[in-house]
């Protein structure tokens, strides 16, 4: 679907008349779109005027109900930092159902039910590097969802007892994204360091900042002719070459 | 920047200003108090409310739930029909608001724009999850039901508050208030709009783009 067809529906959108695929769709155009989210704001509180002309007083009863109910019900932190999902834990199954899983967790993470996401994520436009995150985040999700996403799971050398980490590539997104449940602290003045493996050249793909638990990584540049990846521990900053040999190296799925 | 979101949240700019608006209304006229139920606490606005929900303040989830609790009903109601269901749902959105009150952020969008996202969203789940199961019986269903927008209209008659909405519904043309009405009063799909006026679908986003912006100007929503 072209831009300007998803700009088309954003009177649709806002009228919540968009099937899942499509609403979907549509949040990933709206974090690149200004002009749409501005559209959308407007048509998104002027569909909430159609729900106030159609207001009607609840039971009385009802109050006390949804009171009693909510004085049980844990709220939920503010969603900031895409909550990694956890391959250590289950790693057959994140392998084999990783897309869907890791999909519908990051969905859960950034769609937060339309407009919310909207909402955050247009909160967000004045600082450059918070949209940067945003337009990662988009990313991140279209490669998780990808029809074609492949995971592979591969264990890193000194990260302790079976510890693991996955990377999902989608060739048609030409795209790759690392997920860690955590890799462990290093000294001071170092850094885990992940490389795209383009025939054994390896080509710097982006930082991982040690110790940090459950992290979810776009790699830095295109898939392009790269079989795999690899991480070294780097000089904090990165390096142009690999310094060290590789803790992991994971070839990514044939497609 | 700080200053320019201080501002949006207080109705200068931004969707506050437009959703909040019927309720400046409702309370200093003082024409309907009964429109939302328990009038609301004066000088508490939705934005803050929920604000304060997010941190866990069960009062003010009291007080935010005086604001949303009529609109959010009437809304479920108006997709799901069935009374009972229609509670149902309105109470799981209401509990849902609580739940997730940390991700409403007040830069953009007022607190009531975000709260009936969710409840007409609710709704709708309901709508298609049961649809899924007997597809055909609702398509039949569908295609024999006349548009909604009679029943609407009546409903929105009784109230004054809903003149202006009926109003601007009004202004459409015919064909945009249909697939604007199907879509948000019934929660048909776009696809199911264009099946159910047999046009293209083309014809059905371009009616909802624009009757939507026919809407927002008339009603003077900003954003």
């Amino acid at each position: 679907m072209t831009a300007a067809d998803l700009h088309m529906l954003a009177g649709a959108y806002a009228l919540g008349a968009l099937d899942e695929d499509e609403r979907r769709a549509f949040e990933a155009h709206l974090a690149d779109c200004e002009a749409c989210a501005v559209e959308v704001a407007e048509f998104v509180a002027t569909s909430a005027r159609l729900a106030l002309a159609a207001s009607q007083p609840p039971p009385a009863a009802m109050k006390q109900q949804v009171l009693g109910r909510i004085a049980e019900v844990r709220q939920e932190p503010p969603k900031v930092d895409l909550p990694a999902p956890r391959p250590s834990a289950e790693p057959s199954r994140v392998r084999r159902g990783a897309r869907f899983a890791l999909a519908a967790s990051i969905a859960a993470a950034v769609g937060l039910g339309g407009v919310a996401a909207w909402q955050y994520e247009r909160a967000q436009d004045a600082h450059q590097q918070a949209q940067q995150a945003q337009a990662e985040t988009a990313q991140i999700a279209a490669v998780l969802s990808a029809p074609d996403a492949h995971a592979t799971v591969g264990a890193v050398a000194g990260a302790g007892q079976g510890a693991r980490a996955t990377v999902v590539t989608s060739r048609t997104e030409n795209r790759a994204v690392f997920l860690t449940p955590g890799l462990p602290d290093l000294p001071s003045g170092h850094t885990y360091q992940l490389w795209f493996n383009d025939a054994g050249v390896m080509r710097p793909a982006g930082l991982v900042t040690p110790g940090a638990a459950d992290q979810t990584i776009l790699l830095k540049g295109p898939i392009g002719p790269a079989s795999g990846m690899g991480i070294t521990v780097e000089p904090v900053g990165g390096s142009l070459h690999p310094t060290t040999a590789p803790i992991a190296l994971m070839p990514f799925a044939a497609t | 920047m700080d200053a320019d979101r201080r501002g949006g949240s207080a109705g200068t700019r931004g969707c506050g200003r437009a959703v909040d608006g019927p309720h400046s209304t409702r309370r200093s006229d003082g024409t309907d108090p009964t429109f939302l139920g328990t009038p609301p606490v004066p000088g508490q606005r939705p934005d803050e409310l929920l604000l304060q929900v997010a941190k866990g303040d069960q009062d003010a989830f009291a007080a935010l739930y005086d604001h949303i609790a009529a609109p959010v009903l009437g809304i479920v109601r108006s997709v799901l029909r069935d009374p009972a269901q229609s509670e149902e749902v309105a109470q799981e959105v209401l509990v849902e608001v609580w739940r997730t009150a940390a991700r409403f952020r007040p830069d953009r969008g007022g607190a009531l724009a975000w709260v009936l996202t969710i409840a007409h969203r609710r709704a709708v789940d309901r709508v298609r999850s049961a649809q899924a199961a007997t597809d055909r019986e609702h398509k039949a269903a569908l295609l024999a039901q006349t548009p909604a927008y009679d029943e609407v209209s009546e409903a929105v008659d009784r109230r004054l508050e809903r003149e202006h909405v009926r109003r601007c519904l009004r202004a459409l043309t015919e064909t945009q208030r249909e697939s604007v009405v199907l879509a948000y009063y019934r929660g048909l799909t776009y696809r199911e709009v264009a099946e159910l006026l047999a046009v293209p679908l083309g014809t059905v986003k371009a009616r909802m783009r624009d009757g939507l912006i026919r809407m927002r100007d008339c009603l003077g929503v900003t954003a």
